[in-house]
């Protein structure tokens, strides 16, 4: 379905690729994700010059402004170690959408080696590494949000597998959770009335299983039905699968 | 300002979405399960099917001589439409030859694209839809907002209005009385016919037989009593082998309708021979192209693998928010903001806004029986969009964004200078995406730059 295929991952270092939402507003998010790759042992290197995977572009269609970006990341992540992504979004537009807008550019084979060693977080710890369960405890009922860019990868299993493993922890199904919430990258700005409906939407599903906390592998879904919520006056607790990796290891939900 | 299709959805009076969402969610949901309880493994069925059709499309010079020579060897006539006018003028033709005035229709979509029924009444003569749905499309002179479901987008109490209006029987939004009408109605339109004119689901190239599947049997009508039979067909239809349809039925009833296969299923192999009881004496065969050939020329060819099954309609969050009218188009949803605007030809820039009314979100992909990337194909047409310099309403400029994110220094610049959004009201932030954002939803706290700091703080374990 996506272009995921991936080289098997040996040693025990990476390099970070934070995403430009963590390095703008959840700052925190990048932190756990660090603080959970060390407690597995592995060294996380974040190369100085990164900016944005080059997502907004490609998918606004302005694919020579976004390969522009994306050039740019190749050189800033260049070496042989995976490259680690918290977003589902993010890791799907290096190892598929700028392989398909570097098709027919000569540079399209150091787009795709880039792909091959680039994983989404529970992704690389389940899959990459072969950590199959999770140790500590989290004592609260949590929703998965499945991030649509996710769809034919191994993300939402990992997830699921890791998460489900923690001692305390519940995970609670909702209605039509196959359904995008909305976001879209700039659908939600160029298409408003829709971008808020289907998020309303997913609100109203995830509210009727009242979780305690609504838990996705991507910060974008999140900033969009965390401010909808918000913005409502109803707000709900929504907390990134690194942070929630973490506060595990420190024996539960905290911030 | 947003797009079109955003203000349409805006605009969509609630009782009509619901009953879009409602009926669109069920057959979604039911579709899931049917398969999954079926099949060990529906998705290698979908990439199978893809195959076949994606083989099929990619050897049509090969496929169409060979049906068009199994066709003529069964007694059929072959005619070929470059365009939808040609295939208009063509029909036209054949009922004029006969002396024929009264055609009765099946559900055909590429009769829809075509504007078939139109061009035949602006000539004086009749063409009766008989499909139920496609009925009540006609005598509304409305348009199908699903290419399965035409009047997905009416409830009963309408279509009970227009009974009433074409002197149906008084009114009555009961649907089995509406049903028994349109039946009894359309039974005296058979026998009166002089043509029966049907699509066709697929064309097998080994034995060119035409295979229709309907739920109504509206189709056998059309055949039953008319001793004319037109086919009209998109090039694309051929499979190569009867055997493909072994795949291709099982995913169509059950992504179409979440049925294991429709109520008829039908084999048509030519007209009547001496010897057989009934049928009609005639049939043509009118291969459609009207544009797939430049489809097919296009990276965006793998839409013509497409079996109209509708199933991307259904899980698509915003079809079912929209409607099929929002489309503007034949063909509607995901299938259709590819291949709408592609029809197009030169006049792209009139649909070039339909492949942005998607979140991206893969659905459509994940459900569809012949595998096609429709994301995929949508990012193709934007990124031709902006390569034609179509005006996007409501589209942020990337431009800026590109300079920024391929400089670092800028970029930390711009992280630190982002802090301002904390302490300004939106409102006074001239930057349109913002607003659209903010009209609706909070904006999280500006931390530009505080992961960095964190990180070059803090000591590295294996220093």
């Amino acid at each position: 379905m996506l272009n995921a295929e991936r080289a098997p991952v040996t040693g025990r270092k990476v390099q970070l690729m934070a995403t430009c939402l963590c390095d703008a507003f959840y700052d925190d998010v990048a932190a756990a994700t660090v603080e959970v790759l060390e407690h597995l042992g592995v060294e996380v290197v974040f190369p100085e010059g990164q900016t944005c995977c080059g997502q907004p572009a490609f998918n606004g269609g302005d694919w020579a402004a976004s390969r522009k970006v994306v050039r740019h990341t190749v050189r800033t992540f260049a070496g042989e170690e995976p490259v680690v992504i918290p977003s589902a979004s993010c890791a799907a537009m290096m190892f598929h959408g700028a392989v398909l807008e570097f098709e027919r550019e000569p540079d399209a084979a150091e787009v795709g080696a880039l792909g091959r060693r680039t994983w989404e977080l529970a992704d690389f710890i389940v899959n990459g590494l072969g950590v199959k369960s999770w140790p500590g405890r989290y004592e609260a009922r949590v929703a998965l949000h499945r991030s649509c860019h996710s769809r034919g990868t191994e993300t939402v299993p990992a997830a699921q597998a890791l998460l489900g493993s923690i001692a305390g922890l519940s995970l609670v199904e909702f209605g039509e959770a196959e359904q995008c919430c909305g976001f879209g990258g700039t659908f939600a700005v160029t298409f408003p009335h829709l971008s808020a409906k289907m998020g309303e939407l997913k609100l109203e599903h995830v509210r009727a299983v009242a979780p305690d906390e609504y838990v996705s592998p991507d910060m974008s879904c999140l900033m969009h039905l965390g401010g909808l919520a918000q913005a409502e006056g109803k707000p709900i607790r929504t907390r990134h699968l690194a942070q929630v990796l973490r506060d595990a290891l420190k024996g539960g939900p905290r911030g | 300002m947003s797009q079109p299709i955003d203000q349409f959805a805006a605009r969509l009076p609630a009782d009509k979405r619901a009953s879009v969402y409602q009926s669109t969610k069920t057959t979604h949901e039911k579709r899931t399960r049917l398969l999954f309880d079926q099949f060990g493994d529906p998705d290698r069925l979908r990439h199978l099917a893809g195959e076949i059709k994606q083989h099929a499309i990619e050897n049509l010079d090969t496929y169409l001589p060979q049906v068009e020579q199994r066709l003529r060897a069964s007694g059929a006539q072959v005619h070929w439409a470059s365009t939808g006018q040609a295939a208009c003028e063509a029909v036209l033709r054949i009922m004029r030859d006969r002396g024929a005035t009264r055609m009765v229709k099946a559900k055909t979509m590429v009769s829809e694209e075509i504007e078939l029924a139109r061009f035949l009444e602006g000539h004086g003569l009749e063409a009766v839809e008989t499909d139920l749905g496609e009925f009540i499309v006609q005598i509304d002179d409305d348009h199908p907002s699903h290419i399965v479901r035409p009047i997905i987008h009416k409830n009963r109490r309408e279509i009970a209005t227009s009974f009433e209006r074409e002197g149906l029987g008084a009114y009555n939004d009961d649907p089995a009385t509406i049903t028994r009408r349109a039946r009894h109605h359309l039974r005296h339109k058979y026998l009166a016919a002089d043509v029966g004119l049907t699509g066709a689901n697929f064309v097998s190239a080994e034995s060119g037989r035409i295979v229709l599947v309907t739920n109504e049997g509206n189709s056998r009508f059309c055949l039953a009593a008319t001793r004319c039979h037109i086919v009209l067909v998109g090039i694309e239809k051929i499979v190569p082998r009867d055997r493909d349809l072994a795949v291709l039925l099982n995913l169509l009833g059950r992504s179409g309708t979440a049925q294991d296969l429709t109520v008829y299923t039908e084999f048509i192999g030519g007209p009547r021979r001496a010897g057989q009881p009934d049928g009609p004496e005639e049939m043509h065969v009118i291969f459609v192209d009207n544009g797939r050939t430049e489809v097919l020329a296009s990276d965006c060819r793998e839409i013509l693998r497409c079996i109209r099954c509708g199933a991307c309609l259904n899980v698509c969050p915003i079809y079912r928010q929209a409607s099929g009218h929002a489309y503007r188009s034949v063909y509607p949803g995901p299938v259709g903001a590819v291949l709408s605007p592609l029809l197009m030809g030169e006049r792209f820039p009139q649909k070039a806004d339909l492949p942005k009314a998607s979140s991206l979100c893969g659905a459509c992909h994940e459900v569809c029986p012949v595998n096609i990337p429709i994301p995929d194909l949508l990012l193709r047409l934007r990124a031709r969009a902006k390569e034609e310099n179509v005006p996007s309403p409501g589209s942020p400029p990337m431009g800026p964004w590109a300079l920024l994110a391929a400089q670092p220094a800028v970029w930390k610049a711009a992280l630190a200078g982002g802090r301002i959004i904390n302490h300004l009201p939106v409102k006074l932030i001239p930057v349109p995406a913002l607003q659209a954002w903010a009209a609706k939803r909070t904006l999280p706290e500006w931390r530009g730059g505080e992961f960095r700091k964190w990180m070059k703080a803090r000591k590295r374990p294996s220093a």
